[in-house]
């Protein structure tokens, strides 16, 4: 792209990262529960190892794997298993899951395990190392990390993409987790690297986290062709396709995967856990997660053990502020509003961000006024004002044939559509509707 | 691993009840929004139709501010009394109906431009379903009705009067009745005398506007400024304008440079008659233009060919009006054949899902 470290369209919601971009990562005291649901990654959930009882330590496996594309299921916390029942899950549904009663006398340190020597395995343990250990991809997506190590050999993989550019407004995880840990972000590319063989790894971050450049630039491996590719401050760059666009040039055939066009690309996050996995020998128990917003007392960056509720997160920090409307998890672009306290944060929640009613405004709905602002910001180019047209009279086959199916439900269209149209919301219901009458033809 | 953070202090007011007391909002994402607004765009539109009116009033007194009253009046009302509940206050009905006043003679009889705005909001837009739904530029239907029921009214142009205060024509004719008022002799706008007579009018004179023709079709450079803010706020396609410029521009000056003095001058022709006024507010209008980037200017070159060959060959001296309402019917054609082709894909996938 001429020389821009971007990609075309998308929009420029207020970044709003100064609230919390600035502060250091905090520890969070141990809840006096955890709640671990059995589904937190893309993929089949855990099956169940403990029972009503139970006494378990932190970091113990309490479900395992259920085939190759799942991952266990760690105790974040050492305490006994309370409860094993329907509790509200972030996806809005509810979902089984344990419920540990944190021992208080604790002192939570988790039992001395072997820390695998990466030096001396192959890609294949490699794997399975990281596939023990719990990772998921921690921008937001929760796909197992394992997975996307083992590409088939029909499709050559060389390069590693990491993404670090976190282009949702409020969320500093990434950025935190960049400047305050750069040598295990880098420790996990080498293990990365040497699992899927490249010999090229770059790091694409947004220009607005400089310390976040400057801290990796400086770590950087010398014996390893790594770089840091800073990018231009745009929504959303940190989408796989637009970002391997950035990098490689090339663009994703629709409907296939990034490693078609021999790339992988990795949550800089879920390779900080990688990096920690061959540290420590600790699996993925807590993470970091921004807890910002203007709703909230005091926006923080912190460490949650994975499981902890949002109740006890937000009375940490301080409470809501009265006039808070809305609680998502994740960036605004694209995170869940959530309608229970008692929903746990997990594994694949990178914040929590309070809303105000000045940002979460109701807002009064005109008819599509043909302004063609949706075209101008969608990336994968889609006609969404026609999309949302059909939508309206549930002509999926005919969206479809639209290309609705490309569509990543970035909300760029509904972001900037002035007649409030919520089109990505429609787009999200017709790709599922979509989805069960091929489930079902 | 082992430092602990201890927590908040005792003093922390965290309220708990106020966590379970609010009602939290549930919405799809994105939760965040531009600060635009449909109802915003239309009335900065109208905003930046407030110099172009002051000037018009300016040039042709009062009966300018009647006619253009009139004509929104009519439009408005239609809106109210037709239109879903609220829909006024998008401020479409005024642009329609601020733009038709702008686009007929300063003499015009009131009760035919109040006319026309009830038309151009009824007939070019609630009937299609209301704001969105229409085909064609509800101000220019309204114009098109009016030049058919009245042809010879909408053909009167004023001369030059005696103080700025008496209006220019018949301006309260009753209805029905044709309009006669003994003193007023038809004068003639500048693509007139060009087409019949072969005279030109100076180029200074149709920039800032000092020639006869309609309301708010004179003022040229104004237009421009006006219509260049909006383009900048990014309130219309700057595409459209451009297009038609560039190909009124290349088209007639081709011509011109074949025959100097049987063809007008390309800056004439970018300025004279309705073609700023059309081009800038009238093609613009995002219900009735393409929605793609490529359409855009497939329409705006569509627009400036038509408008050439309409002045220079056809019957009329004007053709502004026509060149926009044609076009405006190919636009569901023209968004069909420039769909941009989608990331990741090699060519456009037929659309085979019309079965
Ligand atoms: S949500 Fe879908 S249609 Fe809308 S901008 Fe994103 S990719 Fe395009
Ligand atoms: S942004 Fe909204 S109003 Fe504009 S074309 Fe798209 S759907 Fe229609």
């Amino acid at each position: 792209m001429l020389g821009s470290n971007t990609f075309r369209h998308g929009v420029h919601p207020p970044e709003t990262k100064h609230l919390t971009e600035k502060l250091p990562v905090r520890r969070m005291p141990f809840p006096e529960e955890i709640v671990l649901p059995l589904r937190q990654h893309a993929g089949k959930p855990a099956t169940l190892l403990v029972k009503v009882g139970d006494r378990v330590e932190r970091g113990d496996k309490i479900a395992e794997a259920d085939g190759f594309v799942s991952v266990p299921i760690h105790a974040s916390a050492a305490g006994t298993v309370k409860d094993i029942r329907l509790c509200p899950h972030p996806d809005g549904s509810m979902a089984e899951s344990v419920v540990i009663a944190v021992d208080r006398f604790s002192p939570q340190v988790p039992r001395p395990r072997i820390v695998p020597n990466w030096a001396g395995l192959g890609p294949k343990q490699v794997v399975e190392e990281v596939q023990k250990g719990g990772v998921v991809g921690l921008g937001g997506a929760a796909f197992p990390t394992h997975v996307k190590l083992l590409p088939p050999d029909d499709f050559p993989v060389h390069t590693l993409i990491i993404n670090g550019a976190e282009c949702e407004p409020y969320l500093t995880t990434d950025h935190r987790t960049m400047v305050e840990y750069p040598e295990r972000v880098q420790f996990g590319i080498r293990i990365m690297m040497k699992a899927l063989g490249v010999e090229r790894a770059v790091i694409g971050i947004e220009k607005n986290k400089p310390d976040a450049i400057a801290r990796l630039t400086e770590t950087l491996p010398e014996d390893l062709d790594v770089s840091v590719l800073p990018l231009t401050v745009k929504y959303p760059q940190g989408a796989e396709k637009m970002l391997i666009k950035v990098v490689t040039g090339r663009e994703v055939p629709s409907g296939k995967l990034p490693m078609h066009v021999g790339v992988v690309v990795q949550n800089v996050g879920s390779i900080a856990c990688i990096g920690e996995i061959f540290e420590t020998g600790y699996p993925l128990i807590e993470r970091v997660v921004t807890v910002t917003g203007p709703g909230v007392r005091r926006p923080s960056n912190l460490l949650v053990p994975v499981g902890t509720r949002l109740r006890d997160v937000l009375e940490f920090c301080d409470g809501l502020t009265e006039d808070a409307v809305q609680i998502v998890f994740g960036g605004p672009m694209m995170g869940a509003a959530q309608p229970d306290l008692d929903t746990p944060l997990i594994k694949g929640t990178t914040g929590v961000v309070v809303l105000t009613n000045k940002e979460a405004r109701s807002v009064e709905r005109y008819p599509c006024i043909h302004c063609g602002r949706c075209l101008e910001s969608c990336p994968v180019f889609l006609n969404p004002s026609l999309l949302g047209t059909l939508a309206e009279t549930g002509r999926y086959e005919e969206m479809e044939a639209s290309n609705l199916m490309d569509c990543m439900l970035c909300g760029c269209c509904s972001y900037v559509c002035p007649s409030h149209i919520p089109l990505s919301q429609m787009f999200a219901l017709g790709k599922n509707m979509l989805r069960k009458r091929q489930a079902v033809a | 691993m082992t430092e602990w953070n201890v927590g908040r202090g005792l003093d922390a007011g965290t309220d708990i009840d106020s966590l379970t007391e609010i009602r939290l909002r549930i919405a799809a994402s994105p939760h965040l929004r531009t600060a635009h607004s449909t109802p915003r765009i239309m009335w900065n539109v109208v905003g930046s139709l407030v110099p172009i009116l002051a000037v018009a009033i300016y040039y042709f007194g009062p009966s300018a501010l009647l006619v253009i009253a009139a004509a929104t009046f009519g439009s408005v009302l239609t809106e109210r009394l037709f239109g879903k509940k609220r829909s006024t206050a998008d401020g479409s009905a005024v642009i329609t109906g601020l733009l038709l006043g702008l686009i007929l003679p300063p003499g015009f009889p009131l009760w035919m431009a109040f006319l026309g705005g009830m038309f151009g909001v009824g007939f070019g837009k609630l009937i299609f379903g209301g704001l969105g739904q229409n085909v064609f530029n509800p101000a220019l239907l309204g114009r098109a009705f009016l030049q058919a029921a009245f042809p010879l009214a909408i053909t009167t142009w004023p001369v030059q009067p005696d103080s700025w205060w008496s209006l220019r024509g018949d301006n309260f004719a009753l209805p029905l009745m044709s309009p006669s008022a003994p003193d007023v002799v038809t004068g003639a706008t500048p693509l007139g005398l060009m087409k019949f007579e072969g005279l030109s009018t100076s180029t200074l004179d149709l920039m800032i506007g000092s020639t006869g023709g309609s309301i708010g079709e004179t003022a040229g450079l104004l237009i421009l400024v006006c219509g260049g803010y909006l383009a900048l706020r990014k309130y219309l396609d700057w595409r459209i304008p451009l297009s038609i410029f560039l190909t009124v521009f290349v088209f007639s000056g081709g011509l011109w440079l074949l025959g100097p003095d049987r063809f007008p001058n390309p800056v004439f022709m970018l300025f004279s008659g309705g073609l700023m006024l059309g081009a800038m507010y009238m093609a613009t209008d995002m219900v009735t233009s393409p929605v793609t980037a490529a359409g855009s200017w497939v329409f705006g070159i569509g627009v400036g060919l038509l408008v050439v060959l309409i002045r220079v060959w056809g019957g009329l001296p004007e053709g502004v009006m026509y060149a926009i309402l044609f076009m405006n019917a190919l636009v569901p054609f023209i968004n069909r054949a420039t769909q941009p082709r989608v990331f990741g894909q090699t060519r456009r996938k037929p659309k085979g899902a019309e079965a």
